[in-house]
């Protein structure tokens, strides 16, 4: 964006009622960004996004990648995407990022610098988790990238043709979206967690067995799980087999713009009540 | 717009526990005190007043504003609150412009508003180093600038002076003498009662969860009337003056001056004490050098209504 158009855009958002609160949003979401991703804390969430990354790096210096493997590599990929990061990494990168924008500075004893900032608590509450979601999308949207790359690279000319010229670059997107949908969905639910347990991780766990037996609940049901919007969106359908079935959602078929659709009106829900919730929030350190 | 704060029979419970019950307070712009002992409930009058706690019943405001208006409210007040802890890996410079960025300002004039913040307090270069490595006086001292920094009417201040050398002490007093002069709601709680005495234009005193009595300290003095009021008189015949006080049934205890030019006199009706010390002046039977109240401060007052029990520390 150019000097220019940043100008005239900061005058189009002064002159707005919400001018303020916009202003207050980014300046938040910046100090939250700089203390997610910079921190040493945020160590074994690197480790979570980028430990695939690692493998098929080794499997791309080692192996010998032969034309027609390309299918078997592309559902190794699609493999990753659904019963790693979606099961996994991004369920677990997301429970550390998002339960520490609220318990963590519980637990710190500094959320009270926010709420003695002149910043309505619902505007601080979604900074936190713009915050949250730019900071665990940015890190496995890369991983994603970054595995998407070295899966193809290994196969030359053929996995260029793939990519360019085949579906590769379809899948990505497809990936890319899932992943963001899945740091947006289970970044609302933990930061809700955050707010409504001392120790959010047993709840996690709950959920994360929620969405494990979901595939056999109700549709009605099913609509309350996260995983199940996103398996509406894969690009490739992933037959796990033994124990990874469990980790496999198998729902009923519905288009990708209605799970899309399906799982932000899930995630505006929950932020919604999590707003509720942070109007009476109290400062009662000793207590938590 | 008000200028008071104003509690309206206000209570706070934790659970089964009292913070605090049916506190109706009205303070007006200067230094005002919270003074009682461990738990009594000061904190919490502090963190309601602040809007980090709700009351579970009553309402309260200030300058007639609640913290649901935050924004304007927060402009409004400022809280250095007891809590020691920081967010992680943040300079001192970073946590007072942090929190000027919030209030939506020009980043330039946060910058001048920080620098002047951190002048005030004289943290000097230190402001640049993680507050990790600070000191208990650099840390209250920064938490001190990031409260002040946004100018606010009301300034909030839990136990300010702990952790202060001297020196420190000294210069933070008469910041906040300063900031009352200029009409600012300056709420201190502290438990150091010769320096509320130094500065507080008016007290609270509180005790387990209950309002024991409010108002300038030397009009809460008169108001325990329980409690013989003691007065030192320096004069060059302290046993005479005793004598002739006795002598009139006036005095109810009398204690001569360790250095013998002077004593300590209780009386129960001060105003009828001076007419007839006047009395006696005149008489030429004492010559009578200065006359001051011996327990017209803070520090007997809270001995007498609160108490050695709960003693400040």
């Amino acid at each position: 964006m150019t000097q220019a158009a940043r100008g005239s855009f900061r005058q189009f958002v002064a002159q707005h009622p919400w001018g303020l609160w916009w202003t207050q949003m980014v300046r938040l979401t910046r100090i939250e960004l700089r203390r997610n991703l910079f921190s040493w804390k945020a160590g074994w969430i690197y480790f979570l996004a980028f430990v695939p990354t690692f493998i098929l790096l080794i499997h791309l210096v080692f192996s010998h990648h032969r034309d027609f493997a390309i299918g078997d590599d592309t559902n190794i990929l699609a493999g990753i995407i659904q019963l790693y990061y979606i099961r996994l990494g991004v369920f677990f990168g997301c429970l550390g990022i998002f339960s520490r924008l609220i318990r963590g500075e519980m637990i710190e004893r500094s959320l009270h610098f926010y709420l003695l900032s002149p910043v309505r608590r619902e505007v601080l509450l979604l900074a936190k988790f713009a915050a949250g979601s730019i900071s665990a999308s940015l890190l496995f949207v890369s991983a994603t990238l970054a595995n998407f790359a070295l899966v193809y690279a290994g196969f030359g000319a053929a996995g260029s043709d793939y990519v360019f010229n085949g579906p590769g670059l379809g899948q990505l997107e497809s990936y890319l979206t899932i992943i963001v949908l899945a740091c947006l969905g289970y970044g609302a639910v933990f930061l809700l967690f955050s707010m409504m347990f001392r120790n959010p991780t047993p709840a996690a766990m709950l959920f994360l067995g929620w969405e494990i037996i979901n595939p056999v609940l109700p549709s009605l049901l099913q609509r309350l799980s996260v995983a199940s919007y996103l398996r509406h969106l894969m690009p490739i359908t992933v037959g796990a087999q033994g124990i990874f079935a469990l980790l496999t959602v198998q729902t009923e078929s519905v288009s990708g713009w209605v799970a899309t659709v399906g799982l932000l009106v899930l995630i505006a829900a929950v932020l919604a009540y999590s707003c509720y919730r942070i109007r009476t929030l109290e400062i009662r350190y000793s207590t938590d | 717009m008000s200028d008071r704060i104003v509690f309206e029979d206000v209570s706070k419970f934790y659970g089964e526990v009292l913070g605090v019950n049916r506190v109706s307070l009205s303070i007006p712009p200067g230094i005002t005190t919270l003074v009682g002992p461990n738990g009594s409930g000061k904190t919490t009058i502090m963190n309601l007043m602040t809007g980090l706690i709700q009351p579970s019943t009553g309402t309260l405001s200030v300058l007639g504003l609640t913290p649901a208006d935050a924004n304007e409210f927060f402009t409004a007040v400022g809280y250095c609150a007891q809590f020691d802890f920081f967010p992680r890996g943040i300079t001192g410079w970073q946590f007072v412009l942090d929190s000027l960025m919030l209030h939506g300002i020009e980043a330039q004039m946060a910058r001048d508003l920080a620098v002047e913040a951190i002048d005030r307090v004289q943290l000097g270069e230190a402001a640049s180093r993680k507050v990790a490595g600070y000191s208990k006086g650099m840390r209250q001292k920064i938490r001190l600038a990031q409260a002040i920094a946004h100018h606010p009417r009301v300034l909030v201040l839990d136990e300010p002076l702990n952790g202060l050398d001297p020196m420190a002490r000294a210069e933070s007093i008469a910041l906040f003498e300063e900031l009352g002069r200029q009409g600012m709601h300056v709420v201190i709680s502290s438990h150091i009662l010769d320096e509320v005495d130094r500065i507080s234009d008016r007290v609270i005193l509180i005790t387990g969860g209950y309002l024991v009595a409010e108002g300038n300290i030397h009009e809460v003095r008169r108001e325990v009337h329980e409690k013989p009021m003691q007065v030192l008189i320096r004069c060059d015949r302290p046993e005479v003056l005793a004598s002739k006080m006795f002598s009139i049934n006036h005095c109810v205890e009398a204690r001569l001056h360790a250095d013998g030019k002077g004593v300590f006199l209780r009386t129960a009706d001060i105003d009828q004490f001076y007419s007839m010390l006047n009395g006696i002046a005149a008489e030429g039977l004492v010559k009578i050098d200065a006359v001051a109240p011996a327990d017209d401060d803070a520090n007997a007052i809270y001995q007498y209504l609160i108490g050695t029990e709960g003693a400040a520390s």
